[in-house]
């Protein structure tokens, strides 16, 4: 049994250690001529990756090459692939570093639906040790709150999200990170730490008066530590989830008073460079809305010889097509942000903006003002993307205007997007209020390999699960997990955590029911809005998905035949995080108003007189004759001892 | 308590009651016949006023511009369903896509226990399309469901109002709840099959298949019938499944953009009027809210919100009217109304609970809310119990005079005899209670099983349909439980004793009494109707009345013949009244109606009728036949 167990965790460490965050970001880029021949390559590393396990830095790199391709005939191109990958992290070892650097960058995805997806993310590299007794004081590009309290909180590792609305997989594919509705925030502590939950309950203080948000309602009742599901994403050694607490939050509202202080961490704030383009009457005038800060220790160079500390801090938002007034399909900087780009931060190494136009090899979907040479190519979630490239470092960009605003006109409305492979979906099923059921559903819509699925559950206390009713069903047949670690709640102390490792067959949905009895609250457990429900928070999936570019084995990319074959190790399979929907639940709820008043005072008047009727009902009452007199009592006596009825 | 503690002041109140007991009866029944006739009288109800804040203080614009447009869609579906001979799904589906929806099918397949001869179907398949807003910034746990149920005929411009609406909320940016599209086929059938679907529940074994996509739980519901181009006015639905109702403040949304908007709004079809105090304006308000009473008792779903309401959905159906009248309303008009009903609904914080849940309506503008109504039934019920207190203190009084002559008797002998007399006395009491009781709720059962089990048979035999022969059976079975008291004798041991039918009508009034207050509870009306039929029965049956007039009586007076006069009545108080030809054949098919939608939607009237009513109602036939 031991062994067994042994086994499925190695497969965990693996499938968990791979980040979420191995996106766009890992791209070279390269001016080509007007002859369009010259393929010039950099010395590059391929790096080893086979028997890399998840504790070993490299693996995320590995997930960070690229491959090159400009607009050169195809077969070279191809060829050119074969050895052209590096990590990304690697500057070139002649320009002499600063300790601290700074990239931003925007990638913005014409999605099907006539929807646009823009995701920025700035990136904030600092080579110190928060964790070396002496105060670091002197911050540069590295704001210092955020400094202070990873060295105050010993904080390994710290990754909180706040979202506002859900990411629609079906319409929009798989977003680039990942998040719940609501907030989001899990933390790796060092191993240093000896009172865990007491440093969690201030840190999450501390950053709630940071982010401006109600994250100081995070408690013991909604704080889980996941074994499997979240597996730290930086350089590390510690994967006891000792050290690890996770919680959401998925009644947050995310607005403005969130937006400005995550604006503020931004070196350049909002006066230069991409950041100009952050104006939140547009980016809350939108379908979906997500920012978030991660910090995480990572290698230097990929020998990992200096580790540094990186700050991440992302914002995505999805402009809806139908709400945008005109309901022409065309986009424009402007019309989404209502700003165009004039520079980059002066103080950041790259800027960049990257356009995805992978389904617009020849323009004949949308047309892209103005156009740009630059081309890159990479792996982005399991498929290989195209992207427009514009340098905003490069005076060119801006042309004579400048000013920089992208326009995106669609031309035809056709084509489809590839399902997404994994996809999950909530709901609870029943009526009344005394129980009901949760169901889960995991959809793998690969046509046919099958993969494993790391399902991970907290539920609030008062839907009290009963676990004996787990069902796990695939294709009408039982579907055995082959973990399961699961946690019982406490009344008004620890939710439930469930996590489970499914290994989902190929093209199928995979049901996950689990009834419940929901609890009745003390009247002062209520919220003020009882009558609105309870929240439970989505449920996360974490898998290792098949690639897209694995799939495709009749590739219609022409390349040599000998690289095709086997399908690429490094591409073969990708992370992949899936957050379900909330639910929404209502329990028992006391009319709080004049009737329950009334009820109460009815009950008290009851229970009052419920002696008196009770004495009522049970007594037999006769009236009390009056006492004899003593010479009739004798009287009697004498009586019946002779036998004749008494006086 | 002081009053009942004492043994002599109790005596006294007691002797008052057993003395003046048929007089109060009385009393009682017509004060809770007037009591209840008073509800309708304008200056004892209440205004209808907004209690949800949520709803009440925000504005709202409206601003749907589209109905042209959306009648022209009505007219395409009207088209497009004429081609297809059914529900054109393809095309609902493009154009809810087109509209910017996510758009799901489902598709249900239901056999019926028999044959529904009103809508001309036994086997029911069918598809309901439905198109989810997704609202933008909001995480799915809320949604709000606007349904137009495709029907053969009409509705084609609630579909196309609709789509037309869908086009129109599409490029709103204030949406915070999700807003579910709904055409629904085979009305009530289709409406069951996409909720049990959604909730993942099967309460009346209907195949259907699983939803792909959902908006979390539903806040509330309108579901939208349309006929024509222009209206005349809008007619508001609430009853529901089993007489459950929607909050009032669903009503009062209604009528407070009705008023806003401009557009004549009905309940019950009736309209409202101002002239209160003369009599013609009095029989108006009681005719409409008797109207609700009826159909309240009747426990089915008047529209296809009705079903909603199981599932704690506020939900009500909006039905446009073209009638003779000079002012009409067209389609943008009733889009508008839809929008800002829409937008308040939108604005809700909390399900809606502030208003009333049990309430009457004797006008829009006016309701009788649960702590007005109640005295009118309670005042029936008190006879009950009078009645019971009555019985009990004659059997005591029996009891302790047989008792006391015997004790006469033998005064001087062992107190052994005595004891063995006394058992003597009582031991038949329990036994003659309980054979007519398990027997006239065998007879109960059979009433609600052999219906079905036996439509087969019947139709081999007979010459008629398989509906007629479930009601004829149904009407057969009821009919030979009249025999009852003749058969129930047989097991019993000689004749029934003076005690015996005492401490049955004991049982049967009390039980009546309790199944009564239940039933009222639940669904007043149904337990008011019920009460003033039954209560009377229960008063005054005793074995030593007449025996051919008072059973004329019992059977006219008992829930079959209710039933019966409520069909008249209800014809009569929607002005269309029926020969007793019609009549009849509207009877039998209102009990055929009644058994399907038992077994369709789980209505329970049908249910509660044979298997605990009318096995009371035998207990009093019996008593009446006790020698």
């Amino acid at each position: 049994m031991a062994a067994y167990r042994y086994g499925y965790s190695a497969v965990l460490f693996i499938l968990c250690g791979l980040s979420v965050f191995l996106v766009t970001n890992g791209q070279e880029t390269i001016l080509t001529g007007d002859d369009g021949a010259a393929a010039v390559d950099s010395p590059q590393t391929v790096t080893e990756t086979a028997e890399q396990t998840a504790e070993q830095p490299a693996v995320e790199e590995r997930q960070w090459e690229v491959t090159e391709v400009e607009e050169a005939s195809p077969d070279e191109a191809a060829a050119d692939k074969q050895d052209a990958s590096a990590p990304e992290t690697l500057v070139p070892p002649s320009v002499p570093r600063p300790k601290d650097d700074f990239q931003e960058e925007l990638v913005i995805r014409p999605l099907h639906s006539g929807d646009i997806y823009a995701s920025f993310q700035f990136r904030t590299l600092w080579e110190t040790d928060f964790m070396r007794g002496n105060k670091v004081s002197h911050y540069r590009l590295f704001p210092k709150s955020l400094g202070q309290v990873i060295s105050k909180f010993s904080v390994r590792e710290l990754h909180i999200s706040f979202t506002q609305g859900y990411w629609r997989t079906m319409q929009w594919g798989q977003p680039f990170l990942p998040a719940p509705p609501g907030a989001e925030l899990w933390v790796w502590f060092q191993d240093s730490v000896t009172d865990v939950d007491g440093t969690w309950k201030e840190l999450t203080n501390v950053l709630s008066g940071i982010f401006c948000a109600s994250l100081n309602f995070i408690d013991s009742t909604n704080t889980v530590q996941p074994s499997a599901s979240f597996k730290p994403l930086g350089i590390s050694n510690v994967t006891d989830h000792r050290f690890l607490r996770y919680a959401t939050l998925p009644r947050e509202i995310v607005c403005t008073e969130n937006l400005t202080p995550w604006k503020k961490l931004l070196p350049c704030g909002t006066k230069a460079g991409l950041a100009v383009l952050l104006k939140s009457e547009k980016l809350f005038h939108s379908s979906f809305h997500s920012q978030a800060v991660h910090i995480r220790p990572v290698c230097e160079d990929w020998q990992c010889k200096t580790t540094s500390w990186e700050l991440r801090q992302t914002l995505s938002v999805v402009f809806d097509l139908h709400t945008s007034g005109q309901g022409k399909r065309e986009w424009s900087l402007f019309k989404m942000f209502s700003r165009t780009l004039t520079d980059a931060c002066p103080l950041a190494s790259s800027s960049k903006v990257y356009i995805d136009i992978t389904d617009n090899p020849e323009g004949e979907q949308f047309e892209l003002i103005p156009a740009t040479p630059l081309l890159s190519q990479a792996v982005v979630l399991g498929d290989r993307r195209t992207f427009s490239v514009y340098d905003l470092t490069q005076q060119i960009t801006f042309g004579a205007v400048r000013s920089l605003n992208l326009l995106i006109r669609w031309k035809s409305t056709e084509g489809d997007m590839l399902r997404p492979l994994l996809h999950g979906e909530r709901y609870v099923a029943g009526y009344g209020l005394q129980t009901g059921e949760i169901h889960t559903l995991m959809y793998n819509n690969h046509p046919y390999r099958s993969f494993p699925v790391l399902l991970l559950d907290s539920v609030p206390w008062y839907l009290r699960l009963y676990i004996h009713t787990l069902t796990v069903t695939s294709k009408a047949k039982d579907n055995k997990p082959s973990y399961i670690h699961y946690q019982p709640s406490k009344d008004r102390v620890r939710p439930h955590l469930l996590e489970m490792l499914v290994q989902l067959p190929p093209n199928s949905v995979t049901e996950v029911t689990v009834q419940f009895e929901r609890a009745l609250l003390k009247w002062t457990e209520y919220t003020p809005d009882p009558n609105h429900g309870f929240y439970v928070g989505s449920s996360v999936l974490s898998s290792l998905v098949p690639s897209i570019v694995a799939m495709d084995t009749n590739s219609t990319q022409e390349r040599p035949l000998f690289s095709s074959f086997f399908p690429c190790k490094e591409e073969s399979s990708y992370f992949v995080r899936v957050y379900t929907e909330p639910l929404l639940v209502n329990l028992p709820t006391p009319d709080f108003s004049m009737p329950y008043n009334v009820i109460c005072l009815t009950c008290t008047v009851v229970a009052v007189g419920y002696g008196s009727l009770y004495n009522l009902l049970t007594r037999s009452f006769q009236i009390e004759e009056p006492s004899l007199g003593l010479a009739k009592r004798i009287a009697n006596i004498i009586r019946k001892m002779r036998g004749v009825p008494p006086l | 308590m002081g009053l009942l503690s004492d043994p002599n002041r109790r005596r006294a109140l007691i002797s008052l009651l057993t003395r003046l007991n048929t007089p109060i009866c009385l009393v009682c029944y017509m004060a809770g016949v007037a009591w209840f006739m008073g509800l309708a009288f304008e200056p004892f109800t209440l205004r209808t006023y907004m209690s949800e804040n949520a709803m009440g203080s925000t504005m709202v614009e409206e601003r749907f511009p589209a109905g042209e447009r959306a009648l022209a869609t009505g007219r395409e579906f009207a088209a497009h369903k004429k081609k297809v001979g059914g529900m054109p799904v393809d095309w609902l589906v493009k154009t809810m896509q087109a509209r910017g929806l996510e758009v799901f099918t489902q598709s249900f397949s239901r056999t019926l226990p028999f044959p529904d001869e009103n809508k001309e179907r036994y086997m029911v398949k069918g598809t309901n399309v439905y198109g989810i807003l997704r609202a933008p910034r909001a995480p799915r746990t809320e949604a709000l469901v606007l349904s137009a149920p495709c029907s053969p005929g009409d509705n084609n411009q609630a579909v196309g109002l609709l789509l037309g609406l869908a086009q129109y909320f599409r490029n709103q940016i204030y949406w915070a709840k999700d807003i579910i599209f709904l055409v629904n086929e085979h009305d009530l059938i289709g409406m069951q099959a996409w909720l049990e679907g959604y909730h993942h529940t099967n309460t009346t074994g209907m195949d259907w298949s699983p939803l792909q996509g959902r908006g979390g739980s539903i806040q509330a519901a309108l579901s939208l019938e349309l006929s024509s181009d222009v209206i005349t006015s809008l007619d508001l639905v609430l009853e529901g499944l089993n007489g459950q109702l929607p909050n009032l403040d669903l009503a009062n949304l209604f009528y407070a953009f009705c008023q806003k908007i401009g557009v004549l709004c009905t309940i019950q079809g009736k309209l409202q009027r101002n002239d209160w105090d003369s009599v013609s304006g009095y029989s108006h308000a009681v005719q409409t809210m008797m109207l609700m009473v009826m159909k309240q008792a009747s426990g089915r779903p008047w529209g296809d919100h009705g079903l909603f309401l199981r599932y704690h959905i506020e939900a009500a159906t909006i039905k446009g009217i073209n009638s003779f009248r000079q002012y009409k309303t067209d389609a943008t008009t009733i889009g508008r109304l839809l929008e800002g009903m829409y937008r308040k609904l939108n604005n809700l914080l909390e399900r809606l609970h502030q208003s009333y849940f049990f309430y009457l309506m004797p006008s829009l503008s006016h309701f009788v809310s649960i702590g007005y109504y109640m005295p009118a039934f309670g005042l029936l019920t008190v006879i009950l119990l009078l009645r019971a207190l009555d019985l009990w203190v004659q059997l005591t009084h029996i009891f302790t005079g047989r008792y006391l002559s015997i004790y006469s008797a033998c005064i001087g002998n062992s107190p052994l005899l005595i004891k063995y007399v006394s058992s003597q006395q009582s031991s038949p009491g329990v036994l003659s209670v309980l054979t007519p009781l398990v027997i006239s709720h065998l007879t109960g059962v059979a009433l609600y099983t052999l219906p079905i089990r036996f439509q087969e048979m019947a139709v081999e035999h007979f010459p008629v349909s398989e509906t007629e022969a479930v009601v004829l059976t149904a009407i057969a079975v009821y009919t030979a439980g009249l025999a009852l008291p003749h058969n129930t004798h047989r097991f019993l041991s000689g004749e029934g004793t003076e005690q015996g039918w005492r401490v049955l009508k004991l049982v049967a009034v009390l039980y009546l009494a309790v199944l009564l207050g239940c039933t009222a509870l639940i669904n007043f009306s149904l337990g008011f109707i019920l009460a003033l039929t039954l209560v009377p029965v229960a008063a005054f049956v005793t074995p030593h009345i007449p025996k051919v007039l008072s059973a004329f009586i019992l059977v006219i007076l008992s829930p079959a013949c209710t039933l019966l006069f409520s069909v008249f009545f209800f014809q009569e108080l929607q002005e269309m009244p029926v020969s007793f030809q019609d009549g009849w054949l509207l009877y039998l098919s209102v009990i055929s109606q009644g058994i399907l939608d038992h077994f369709l939607y789980g209505s329970l009237v049908y249910p509660l009728i044979a298997l605990l009513v009318y096995p009371c109602w035998l207990l009093f036939w019996n008593i009446l036949f006790w020698k």
